[in-house]
């Protein structure tokens, strides 16, 4: 079982109309964590190999090669970590 | 001369990388950076006259009471303020306009008063009033916003009256830089009796700002915004309002006498004078000695040449982008004199989290959402904005950057 704090620095619900959700990833696990997230959800578009817009389980999720990633329209914090757990595991 | 390129040498923070690429620091409406001179000044103060402040004899108390002294004084003289018993240090812009509203507001508004607040205001100069207004019962009126974000003078001359008590209004708005005409404000609410309550947190750090020419009866800003560390600020208030006002917070330092009397088993306070009356407390000594140092930083530029540089490179931006970005939306004022250096935008396609994150990604630092401004992007109808700000230290190469990732973000 995948503990997604550990690769996990923060979640910030993002300020607007759009319910947005950004993760920020933990430095130090970056490279990891952008390889495995490429490694399950489908790829989109892709921008000089550095921010990808991808698709899981019927979410957009726009990720950075500096380890931020946005995830869109989602119901809450608990489909958010089910969604990390998957992608991370 | 004011020479950008020079000025950035004393700003440690800029010669860093962010994601392996320079830093472009264009979030300055939210906080600027600090200079050398500003980051030197408080650890000299840590290093050598740490001490608290007033009613101590020893030589260090004596020192940190003189230079917390010198700040206000210093800070007065950049505001034009009447005399330094009107200058107050609060925490921050926040603060001042909550002083005023619990001091001032809780005892002079009452049920069938008004207040007017404009939409384009920092949820700092909204919340305090709604809050205010749920225990004292005055109503507050909002005045409306015109189609570039502007204040909207009819709205605001429909709307006061007599029972109009106070107007809030910011010096300058924290989305679009728009620039509110305070003194031509003050003057029609005098008139009607009114007091006015101005957020400076946006014109201070970037132009010259004469509280008595202005004719505010309160003035707020935070020093942070202006080179200076974070949890100082200040509000500046008209001496004979600030006499007739009760403290907000009480404690130390704000009172001249505590006497308890065993007759009637309560203690008689008599408050200290201005502006110590409103500093409960051990006051910010290391944050106060940083905004002296930010205040002299600024004087030495000339705030003329601060604001002539804001709009140079605000005209430079809102022209760049035209020609150049055709899927990015402007907001606010277009002539770059009606606005201080903020440039709010979106890009068709993106929402702006996804830009602000595309733009960190090469270094660029900006930001999105509401801007705790959130009725004022109902009244334009926006989900969110990014924000572009600008200050001293920026340079046109920087924004030539910018506009190359906006350009990569519209291909993407």
């Amino acid at each position: 079982m995948i503990n997604i704090d550990d690769y996990v620095s923060r979640v910030e619900g993002t300020c607007g109309k759009e319910k947005d959700i950004i993760v920020l990833f933990k430095y130090e696990k970056r490279d990891e964590t952008v390889k495995k997230i490429l490694g399950k959800a489908r790829m989109e578009k892709s921008i000089s190999g550095i921010i990808f817009e991808l698709s899981f389980r019927n979410v957009s999720i726009r990720l950075y090669g500096s380890g931020k990633a946005i995830f869109r329209n989602l119901k809450d914090r608990n489909e958010l970590n089910s969604i990390l757990s998957e992608l991370l595991s | 001369m004011f020479d950008p390129n020079k000025i950035r040498e004393d700003f440690p923070i800029l010669s860093r990388k962010v994601n392996n690429h320079p830093l472009i620091y264009f979030d300055n409406a939210a906080t600027s950076q600090k200079p050398k001179q500003v980051i030197n000044a408080v650890k000299e103060f840590y290093e050598k006259h740490n001490a608290n402040v007033h009613r101590a004899v020893h030589t260090l108390s004596q020192e940190a009471s003189q230079l917390y002294e010198d700040a206000h004084a210093e800070v007065a003289k950049f505001i034009g303020a009447e005399n330094v018993e009107e200058v107050v240090f609060v925490r921050g812009t926040t603060e001042a306009i909550n002083l005023v509203a619990y001091s001032w507001g809780l005892r002079n508004l009452k049920k069938d008063d008004e207040v007017l607040i404009s939409l384009m205001e920092h949820h700092s100069n909204i919340v305090p009033w709604e809050i205010l207004s749920t225990i004292n019962k005055f109503k507050i009126n909002y005045v409306s916003v015109d189609h570039d974000a502007r204040l909207s003078r009819e709205s605001l001359e429909q709307q006061l009256s007599k029972k109009t008590k106070l107007v809030c209004l910011s010096h300058a708005s924290n989305v679009t830089g728009a620039i509110n005409d305070i003194a031509e404000v003050a003057k029609l609410a005098h008139e009607h009796g009114a007091l006015v309550m101005v957020d400076g947190a946006q014109s201070v750090p970037h132009m010259p700002v004469n509280v008595k020419a202005l004719d505010s009866d309160f003035f707020a800003f935070s020093g942070h915004k202006m080179l200076a560390p974070m949890g100082v600020g200040v509000l500046h208030g008209k001496r004979e309002i600030l006499e007739e006002m009760e403290p907000f917070h009480g404690g130390g330092e704000m009172i001249r006498e505590v006497s308890f009397s065993p007759k009637s088993r309560h203690c008689s306070i008599v408050w200290n004078v201005l502006p110590w009356k409103f500093e409960a407390g051990t006051p910010d000594v290391g944050g106060g000695v940083g905004l002296m140092e930010a205040t002299r930083y600024l004087t030495r530029l000339g705030m003329g040449n601060v604001r002539a540089h804001e709009v140079m490179l605000t005209e430079y931006a809102l022209r760049r982008v035209r020609e150049s970005c055709k899927k990015v939306k402007l907001y606010g004022p277009i002539e770059p004199t009606a606005k201080c250096g903020i440039i709010p935008f979106n890009v068709a396609g993106s929402n702006s989290h996804d830009v602000a994150l595309f733009l960190d990604n090469y270094g660029i630092m900006v930001r999105s959402g509401f801007h705790c401004a959130q009725p004022l992007h109902e009244a334009l109808e926006l989900n969110s904005t990014v924000r572009a700000s600008f200050y001293i230290y920026n340079v046109q190469e920087e924004i030539d950057r910018l506009i190359q990732v906006l350009q990569e973000i519209e291909r993407f």
